[in-house]
């Protein structure tokens, strides 16, 4: 290989890499600016251990767990000794290690920044009423031990690989991963207090700062870029121009359907929904964003935007109170955007669809044991809720003794 | 007719709003205050632990007619209460007149 593509490929994925460590800023933002005041050092306080413990975590651990080489049975990592810490190998910062796209090096850093983004998830989730001590250690294991072996089924070449089952950028790998667990834990977490009344009705508790939220989303967006661009894997022109347009345009489909929607269902001209179309959408691409014509993906992206809409509501009515939104966004779009391979694009069939539907189940069962195994656990022993008088006066004050806006005397609610 | 004011910790706002609610006061201002007492709330700032007695709470302003006075701060006892320091303070004081601007009634009428 010639080595100045060689270079230009892994400026892409080191570009992309920055992108994807972005979108961990789009999150934090996005969930501050949904839920309320009281709460926010909280929420930017796990958002920051996220990415920190995670970059160690897959350093540790996630990379070689994640991407092992060969397999037992297409299931267990062959080699559980080798399994801690960096090892560069030979031919690492070569063209040679992967067919010239990146070194050993950027490959380690872009997928740790997708692996911290499963933790993110849950923990827009479960913000306002988690007990953070409780959330770390679950981060840590989820983190370190189960993203990585799921990724691996598929990404590592594992027997989701073998099967042919199709995630491109990873609906199902990472979002699923994070909305499967983000799914139990707000069932065993219990709804923030308010959320449901005594008589029956669901409460609304609006975010505090809007703006906030929006520029979460604009800047998701831009790291969606990365996070999708980058996973083509070279700087390929053909598959990275088609990838960027197919993202952007599944975005803002999502992002118009789901106003639609919401405008017929509930006559307003509701930005929070907006905001989670657009996400629902970016989601949504994901698992094929390089196999989807423009019509394809404006589909796939209107789906998902509606799909956001009824997903919000149906999950208020299980009474599972998500604050942000997270389950709709990054659980019911991944497994709809990991199905849309088998329905739309050059992989369609069938044939495609059972084994898209082979894959979802497979990862959603691990998941949700793990995560149960692991919150419940944690619920006996520890405890995974703060009391209900800091929960009252905002976490910030009892767990961070700090005010988010010391000098504003805003409505706290 | 007597102007109820009220400071209470916020976390105990619901709760009094919905005891009130029972009683039939429906109509009653509220906002956020600071202020000191004897309290003090410690915080940390970059490693730097301090306390302060600039306390956060809510200020309620209910306006009743007499004989509903003595329930309206019966609830508000009962509801705000948690036997910590800090539970806060009602005040009440005389209203020469009210006025409902949509009706012109005034005096008490006004006030249902």
């Amino acid at each position: 290989m010639d080595n100045t593509l060689f270079t230009v490929n892994n400026v892409w994925l080191m570009i992309c890499t920055a992108l994807v460590f972005l979108m961990h800023l789009g999150f934090s933002l996005l969930e501050i600016g949904l839920t309320r005041q009281k709460n926010t050092i909280n929420i930017l306080f796990k958002n920051v251990f996220i990415l920190s413990i995670g970059l160690v975590l897959y350093a540790l651990v996630g990379f070689n767990l994640m991407y092992p080489g060969s397999f037992i049975g297409g299931v267990l990592p062959d080699h559980f000794f080798s399994l801690f810490g960096l090892s560069m190998p030979e031919n690492g910062l070569t063209a040679e290690y992967a067919n010239g796209g990146y070194t050993y090096w950027t490959d380690f850093l872009f997928q740790g920044m997708f692996a911290a983004t499963a933790a993110t998830i849950v923990s827009g989730a479960v913000a306002e009423r988690i007990k953070l001590g409780s959330f770390m250690i679950f981060t840590i294991i989820y983190v370190g031990i189960i993203y990585p072996i799921t990724g691996s089924w598929k990404w590592g070449g594992g027997w989701l690989n073998d099967l042919g089952f199709y995630d491109f950028a990873g609906s199902t790998l990472v979002h699923s991963v994070g909305g499967w667990a983000a799914l139990v834990a707000v069932w065993l977490l219990g709804a923030r207090i308010g959320k449901f009344k005594k008589d029956g009705t669901i409460g609304a508790i609006p975010g505090h700062n809007i703006p906030l939220a929006t520029t979460g989303v604009f800047i998701l967006w831009i790291g969606w870029f990365g996070f999708n661009g980058g996973s083509v894997l070279s700087a390929d022109p053909g598959k990275t121009s088609l990838v960027l347009v197919t993202t952007c345009l599944a975005a803002a489909s999502g992002g118009l359907s789901a106003f639609l929607v919401t405008l017929f269902k509930y006559k307003q001209y509701d930005l929070s929904m907006f905001l989670n179309g657009v996400l629902g959408g970016l989601v949504g691409i994901t698992a094929g964003a390089d196999m989807m014509s423009v019509t394809d993906a404006i589909v796939i992206g209107s789906i998902a935007g509606t799909l956001i809409v009824l997903g919000v509501g149906f999950i208020d009515r299980l009474k599972l109170d998500d604050p942000v939104g997270a389950i709709a966004v990054h659980l019911i779009c991944g497994i709809w955007g990991t199905l849309a391979v088998g329905i739309f694009g050059e992989m369609s069939g069938w044939g495609q669809l059972g084994k898209q539907a082979i894959g979802i189940v497979a990862v959603g069962a691990f998941c949700i044991t793990a995560s149960f195994t692991i919150i419940s656990i944690l619920k006996k022993f520890v405890g995974i809720r703060v009391s209900e008088e800091e929960e009252q006066d905002g976490l910030d004050i009892h767990e961070h003794g700090m005010d988010a806006y010391p000098d504003f005397r805003l409505n706290q609610h | 007719m007597k102007k109820i004011e009220a400071i209470i910790r916020k976390s105990k706002f619901d709760d009094v709003k919905d005891a009130l609610h029972q009683i039939d006061v429906n109509f009653f201002s509220y906002w956020d205050v600071t202020g000191v007492g004897n309290e003090k709330e410690g915080h940390v700032y970059r490693g730097v632990s301090y306390s302060t007695s600039d306390i956060q709470r809510r200020f309620l302003s209910i306006v009743v007619s007499d004989p509903i006075l003595d329930r309206t701060v019966e609830a508000i006892l009962k509801t705000a209460f948690t036997g910590i320091v800090g539970d806060g303070k009602i005040f009440v004081s005389n209203i020469e007149e009210a006025y409902r601007i949509r009706t012109k009634e005034k005096g008490s009428e006004s006030l249902k």
